[in-house]
């Protein structure tokens, strides 16, 4: 008799916790009040974002919550133009300006957007700590190495590219297909309408590619400058070199700053929707990133921007100017 | 003597094989041990009061599991609260109302088909169904209900296992005094099963505890500095839903963020959360053997 009083009383207690909890949620959906900031996008920005987010509910001492998403620079755009309201993210983080695509997307459900530069990173190729014979590679021999046509040709050997170098299989490291990193390298070595070779090992997480690399005497990846200054004792940069100049030039924050890292240097960006733009927590935000962000992207192992570029952004910010529009030429 | 030769030449067999059965799961248990005490040892330094009391942050040694562990608690307890009722009412009907019906032939094959697709598939199904059509948001009751659509063959199938376990002697016995088909469901085949159910049920949780696609599909978040509005209230009614409402974590999807962060600082805060996730595991489990004893023991026949 008495498993059976609590048999009843476990059915009888989830079935009011159920009937109970369907019946409040349609009212609790509507009386929510409190002020929420949502984020989401590019997991390369997302350190940076998460910096801000944090000391700014500090300084806010939780009168506004910012919550921040990885869905990564593609996925976070797929959310900022949803044409579900409710979907909507506020602002999206992108290591990639917005493409055609996202920007028809956005306009179809009306939604407009800031877009606003927070601080560069210096895209790293990186080889294993004993490769002694490479030191530093040209965009042609990247190109070479990364291509779909390459694969198809057969190049599958370091000397196939660079008769200097050793007559041994390479193995690849990169980004996977869905990150905005892997469409920043694309575009910017393998060129529009080109692709990548499908012979690599992909992967979300960087630490993954860093211990490919650091593991392969032939492995050779590529990701955000943080990863390699994190494992500078496992892991060779190479110098990339300028194809202006013809000097190779090794990944570091000046040479960011002072344009001879090409064509691997990024910016990246967060987006603003404009309507979110005009709630005064959003604003405060905005505001209090721009003015944080050299501070705060450096400790997490970014490159700040000039500082005349946050002044031009928030000024960008306070006129509510819209559109893939660069803030200066490189932006 | 031809007999006994024979006889002991298959007794060695017999040891020699309980030898190397005996060293495959030794070593097996070794590799796991091993691994599981090298995660304790990394985590070890930041396992204390700090870790569960703080939200993440890019100090590593500031960066607790506050938010996550919490979530976890929320989501875990919402798909159990929707998947059990429904998982052992399911398994009654099927096993003593619908037995040979059309209706219980599909239903089966669905249960059973289930059981086997990826926890990503709940994942897109609860995007499509609750984020998108039902617009429940990417919130802790989404959540919930996505780990209970997971949970609920599993619940299904062991119900029915241990229903079906009942001797019919008994059901008979019911039957031969006068008890009507419920009371004897009610009354005898429910209590009697309650324990192997309950084993199942808390088997499955705690497998739910580590899942993390279906989670991140229907937009589980990375950072979140805040915690859901506490369910009970000071003013009428004293109890509060908005916390069903409120974007949430888990500590799978923190422990990641952690693993895949630039530095080693990270590193020991991911194995510290793996830790916790073992520990809750394991607790869960002892909660389960604890309870099958008990109610074991309660029933007599």
């Amino acid at each position: 008799m008495k498993t059976k009083h609590k048999v009843m009383g476990v059915v009888a207690a989830t079935a009011t916790a159920a009937a109970l909890t369907l019946g409040v949620i349609q009212k609790e959906a509507e009386s929510q009040g409190a002020k929420t900031i949502k984020i989401d996008g590019s997991s390369t920005v997302f350190p940076i974002t998460e910096a801000v987010a944090e000391e700014f509910q500090k300084q806010k001492k939780g009168s506004v919550r910012v919550t921040v998403g990885i869905s990564g620079t593609g996925g976070g755009f797929e959310k900022f133009c949803s044409s579900n309201p409710s979907l909507r993210t506020d602002i999206s983080n992108a290591s990639r300006p917005i493409k055609k695509e996202e920007i028809e997307a956005c306009k179809k459900s009306g939604v407009e957007f800031i877009e606003l530069p927070v601080a560069y990173d210096a895209l790293t190729v990186v080889v294993n700590k004993n490769n002694k014979a490479i030191n530093s590679i040209t965009v042609e021999e990247l190109k070479t190495i990364w291509s779909k046509e390459s694969q198809q040709k057969g190049i599958k050997r370091w000397n196939q590219v660079n008769p200097k170098w050793p007559n041994a299989e390479f193995k690849l490291y990169g980004p996977g297909l869905d990150s905005g990193t892997y469409d920043y390298f694309k575009e910017a070595i393998l060129g529009k309408n080109n692709d990548i070779r499908s012979d690599f090992t992909p992967s979300e997480d960087d630490n993954v590619l860093v211990q490919g690399v650091a593991r392969d005497p032939n492995g050779m990846g590529y990701f955000g400058f943080a990863y390699y200054e994190e494992n500078t004792d496992k892991l060779k940069a190479l110098a990339i070199v300028n194809p202006e100049t013809k000097k190779p030039v090794m990944p570091s924050a000046q040479n960011v700053l002072n344009g001879s890292y090409k064509p691997l240097s990024r910016p990246l960006y967060i987006y603003v929707n404009k309507a979110s733009a005009n709630k005064p927590e959003v604003k405060e935000f905005v505001n209090f990133y721009l003015r944080n962000a050299a501070k705060l992207s450096k400790q997490v192992g970014y490159v700040p921007l000039p500082a005349d570029d946050y002044k031009k952004a928030e000024a960008r910010f306070q006129k509510g100017e819209v559109g893939r529009i660069p803030l200066r030429a490189g932006l | 003597m031809q007999g006994r030769d024979n006889l002991l030449h298959r007794r060695r067999l017999e040891k020699v094989f309980v030898a190397v059965a005996l060293v495959l799961i030794v070593s097996a248990l070794l590799v796991l041990l091993s691994l599981t005490a090298e995660m304790f040892i990394d985590g070890l330094p930041r396992l204390n009061w700090k870790f569960f009391t703080s939200f993440p942050s890019r100090h590593a040694s500031d960066a607790g599991l506050l938010s996550a562990w919490v979530g976890t608690v929320l989501v875990i307890s919402l798909a159990a609260i929707f998947s059990i009722p429904l998982g052992i009412a399911a398994g009654v009907y099927l096993e003593e109302y619908g037995r040979d019906s059309w209706l219980a032939a599909i239903i089966e094959i669905n249960v059973t088909n289930l059981a086997a697709v990826p926890p990503i598939i709940y994942g897109l199904v609860a995007l499509g169904i609750f984020v998108q059509s039902w617009n429940l948001g990417e919130t802790v009751l989404t959540g919930g209900l996505t780990i209970a659509l997971l949970m609920l063959p599993t619940v299904v199938v062991v119900s029915r296992e241990a229903i079906r376990a009942i001797p019919a002697s008994l059901k008979e016995a019911a039957y031969a005094v006068g008890a009507s088909k419920w009371q004897v469901i009610w009354d005898h085949v429910l209590p009697y099963s309650l324990g192997s159910i309950l084993t199942g049920v808390i088997v499955a949780v705690s497998r739910a505890i580590g899942e993390t696609a279906p989670l991140i599909t229907v937009g589980a978040l990375t950072y979140i500095a805040f915690l859901p509005e506490s369910p009970f209230t000071s003013k009428f009614p004293y109890v509060s839903f908005a916390w069903l409402q409120a974007p949430f974590t888990v500590v799978p999807i923190q422990m990641f963020n952690w693993i895949s962060r630039a530095g080693t600082d990270f590193q020991a805060n991911a194995a510290a959360a793996g830790a916790v996730l073992v520990i809750l595991t394991l607790l869960m489990n002892g909660v389960a053997i604890y309870l099958r004893y008990r109610l074991r023991k309660a029933v007599q026949w």
